[in-house]
């Protein structure tokens, strides 16, 4: 069983946790991810990565209360276990020198990105990161993205905190004072990925996403998170889940991402009913 | 002379039929179709063998089961007996009891079956294996251990069959599985209502008491490598990773909503057991026709799944006739009954959707047989403007797998061919890398259960031989 160690509430319905997986934590790398099970009941979540703990043997996923599982997730609390933790999965972000980089997150998406920018600043580049939510209660992580960022930029939706807008205004900002950005990672909602990528396409700036289609054993077996990238067939467990996001079909990602909408809201309602119930 | 007196007499006896639930109402449900013999059935049965001499029906059997000796038991009305000398030679013998292709093995070789019908030995291994389980547990006497470790890839058919024969060897075994429980395509493959899934999980609970550990959630290529397991103290490592790459048809409209590979509408079901949901937590979805394209056993197994989930038309789409068909007898049977349309000689062209991107129907292009090819077989030959459309709500592409590279491509120096498959020694199955073995799909592409068992056992042998040497 793998053990939640810590927990902590980022914002409304969005927790980080600690897990221990030493297997996992000796070999993860940023851009990879774990597929988690909660209990004997439940369905393989793939989670990206947020950080990791090689010493103590942690892994750290920030979790969004959005759906079934993800519910049961966010409400898991300290000596809580895991059933199943599996990792790491997937090809790990390609760290280099590029000189100047641009770090994009996007709500849950700040998550993913916190490890890749890390990295990215330790390799010697010039990291500025630009972080949206739709809110400023709603923005997590952002003293951590300080600290490893050579520069940071927040859009929110209402204006609240930063440039009001969307996550492609603060990168026109940034573009704006005349970097020259050789490469730009962008994770989050697959909306978002897929406007960062139309705006850089024009550019052509090469512009990396994180592809979070449904799975279900992550090792490249079922095909389950198919997606087109350059008009090819690729299992986003085992060749992604980065890509070229000026190739990526986002327009069939998105249809496939509601393959189980109907099941998902059935779960969920029938979860809310066990929880106001206390049943669960 | 007296001997053919008897033969002649026994082969007029009828094979014992295997009951089963009835068609309409097990198309229905996904409890075990095949109910097995009763106690009488099986001494009859069993009484059937002639207890040859030179029995031909073991070396129709990829693990040599002592078939004629465990059948002589069953008649002898020594049931408990009879599960043990099954034992000797199979590891898993409910699960092969259930799923081996007998006719195409052990009973294809029976004397009884050249003038009439061979021994049922299947449904009489079925029945032994089940009484072994049932009753008390026969103790298990660990052997005298010879110190080494050996790591084995896959818990698998061939995994298992491998890790069983060794722990009977006095070795120490640790079996790496990458899902969430062990038993491979038994589990997240083969279907509740053909195999079910407490009998796995009973033989691989006999498998650990006799020493052998089991750790699950341990992706191969991605957590750990084989230079790794081989450099933290492993003697000796198995691949059995199986064939886990499911294959798609490169047909326009495959990624729209609706189409499954075999791999991900079985595993679905079977493991992550979506039948039972919202009870369990993973759906899987069929619609009201569904179209499954190939003829194999999964493609049959998918098929029954799909009428089980609800379907009301199901369909087994196939390029060639119902001769060339690879799916066992049985299945085949077992389909028909419950109600699977066939539709041979027709292969699928296109799939079409609706704007969110949700299948709409499939078309599909009809194909007569033509003149016979390289290997005699009549080739089918598309029939020009033949082409028609089927409205559809799910498809299941079952047209075979691949092997899975994540272990084969974090393995530097282990010879592949060109298929991607590992290459390993005929005899001994070690590999290109010393004391790295590896059977079973990975090796000879996807096959059937058994044929894997017996590439565990003959590469468990390779091992044991290979350890001694290095003493």
């Amino acid at each position: 069983m793998y053990r939640v160690v810590k927990k902590r509430l980022l914002a409304t319905g969005i927790a980080l946790l600690d897990v221990e997986a030493p297997a996992v934590a000796a070999k993860v790398e940023p851009g990879q991810f774990v597929i988690v099970r909660v209990d004997e009941l439940g369905e393989r979540i793939p989670l990206t990565v947020m950080d990791f703990d090689r010493e103590k043997g942690t892994i750290t996923i920030v979790v969004q209360d959005v759906g079934y599982s993800s519910a049961i997730i966010t409400r898991m609390n300290e000596g809580d276990e895991f059933q199943d933790f599996v990792g790491p999965l997937g090809v790990a972000s390609e760290i280099e020198n590029h000189g100047t980089v641009v770090c994009i997150g996007g709500g849950l998406g700040i998550a993913p990105i916190y490890p890749i920018a890390r990295a990215l600043k330790a390799a010697g580049n010039h990291v500025i990161s630009v972080l949206g939510s739709r809110s400023a209660d709603l923005l997590i992580l952002e003293d951590e993205m300080r600290a490893v960022s050579s520069e940071v930029v927040i859009a929110t939706n209402d204006g609240s905190a930063g440039v009001k807008g969307f996550v492609t205004d603060g990168l026109a900002q940034v573009l704006a004072q005349g970097h020259e950005v050789k490469v730009i990672w962008a994770i989050g909602p697959m909306v978002m990925m897929k406007a960062v990528v139309e705006y850089t396409r024009p550019l052509g700036i090469k512009t990396i996403v994180s592809m979070n289609p449904i799975m279900v054993d992550g090792t490249g077996m079922c095909g389950a998170c198919r997606i087109s990238v350059g008009n090819e067939t690729k299992f986003a467990c085992v060749d992604g889940p980065e890509f070229d996001g000026h190739l990526v079909d986002f327009d069939l990602a998105m249809k496939r991402l509601a393959f189980y909408k109907d099941e998902e809201n059935r779960a969920k309602a029938r979860l809310e009913c066990d929880h106001e119930g206390g049943h669960h | 002379m007296t001997e053919k007196v008897e033969s002649t007499k026994k082969v007029k006896i009828p094979r014992h039929e295997m009951p089963c639930q009835d068609p309409q109402e097990r198309a229905h449900n996904f409890e075990e179709v095949a109910l097995g013999y009763t106690q009488e059935m099986a001494v009859e049965e069993a009484k059937r063998c002639l207890q040859c001499k030179k029995p031909l029906c073991v070396t129709g059997c990829p693990v040599e089961v002592l078939i004629p000796d465990f059948v002589k038991q069953i008649a002898q009305g020594d049931f408990q007996e009879a599960g043990r000398v099954l034992k000797i030679k199979n590891s898993l013998p409910a699960v092969c009891g259930r799923v081996c292709p007998q006719e195409a093995q052990c009973e294809s070789k029976c004397i009884l079956g050249i003038k009439g019908e061979s021994v049922a030995i299947g449904r009489l291994e079925r029945f032994a294996a089940d009484f072994g389980m049932k009753s008390e547990e026969v103790k298990f006497e660990k052997p005298v251990q010879s110190g080494k470790r050996v790591a084995i890839i896959g818990a698998g058919p061939a995994g298992l069959a491998c890790a069983g024969d060794l722990a009977k060897a006095g070795h120490a075994v640790t079996v790496l599985e990458a899902l969430h429980v062990a038993g491979g395509v038994l589990m997240y493959g083969i279907p509740q209502f053909r195999l079910p899934k407490e009998i796995v999980q009973t033989e691989i609970a006999n498998l650990k008491k006799m020493g052998v550990e089991i750790l699950t959630n341990q992706v191969v290529g991605k957590v750990t490598s084989v230079d790794e397991l081989m450099e933290n103290g492993y003697d000796a490592v198995f691949i059995g990773t199986g064939a886990g790459l499911p294959y798609f048809m490169d047909i326009p409209g495959e990624n729209l909503n609706g189409v499954y590979s075999a791999n991900e509408f079985l595993t679905r079901t079977n493991l992550m057991k979506g039948y039972k949901f919202p009870d369990y937590a993973t759906p899987v979805k069929v619609g009201k026709n569904v179209a499954v394209l190939g003829a194999g056993n999964v493609a049959m197994d998918s098929a029954r799944t799909a009428l089980r989930l609800g379907a009301e038309n199901v369909y087994i789409i196939y390029r060639r006739s119902r001769d060339e068909m690879p799916a066992r007898k049985e299945e085949l049977e077992h389909a028909e009954e419950e109600g699977i349309q066939f539709r041979l000689l027709t292969n699928p062209v296109s799939i079409q959707g609706d704007e969110r991107g949700w299948i709409k129907s499939l078309t599909c292009l009809r194909y007569e047989l033509g003149e016979p090819d390289a290997s005699g077989r009549r080739a089918p030959v598309a029939i020009q403007g033949s082409e028609f459309e089927i409205p559809m709500d799910t498809v299941v592409v079952a047209i075979g797998q691949g092997p899975n590279p994540l272990v084969t491509t974090s393995t530097p120096g282990l010879e592949l061919n060109r298929r991607g498959n590992i290459v390993a020694d005929a005899e001994t199955l070690m590999t290109s890398k010393p004391g790295v073995f590896a059977g079973g799909d990975i090796v000879t592409g996807a096959a059937t259960v058994i044929l894997a068992m017996g590439a565990g056992k003959k590469a468990a042998a390779g091992i044991d031989q290979y350890l001694k040497s290095q003493s």
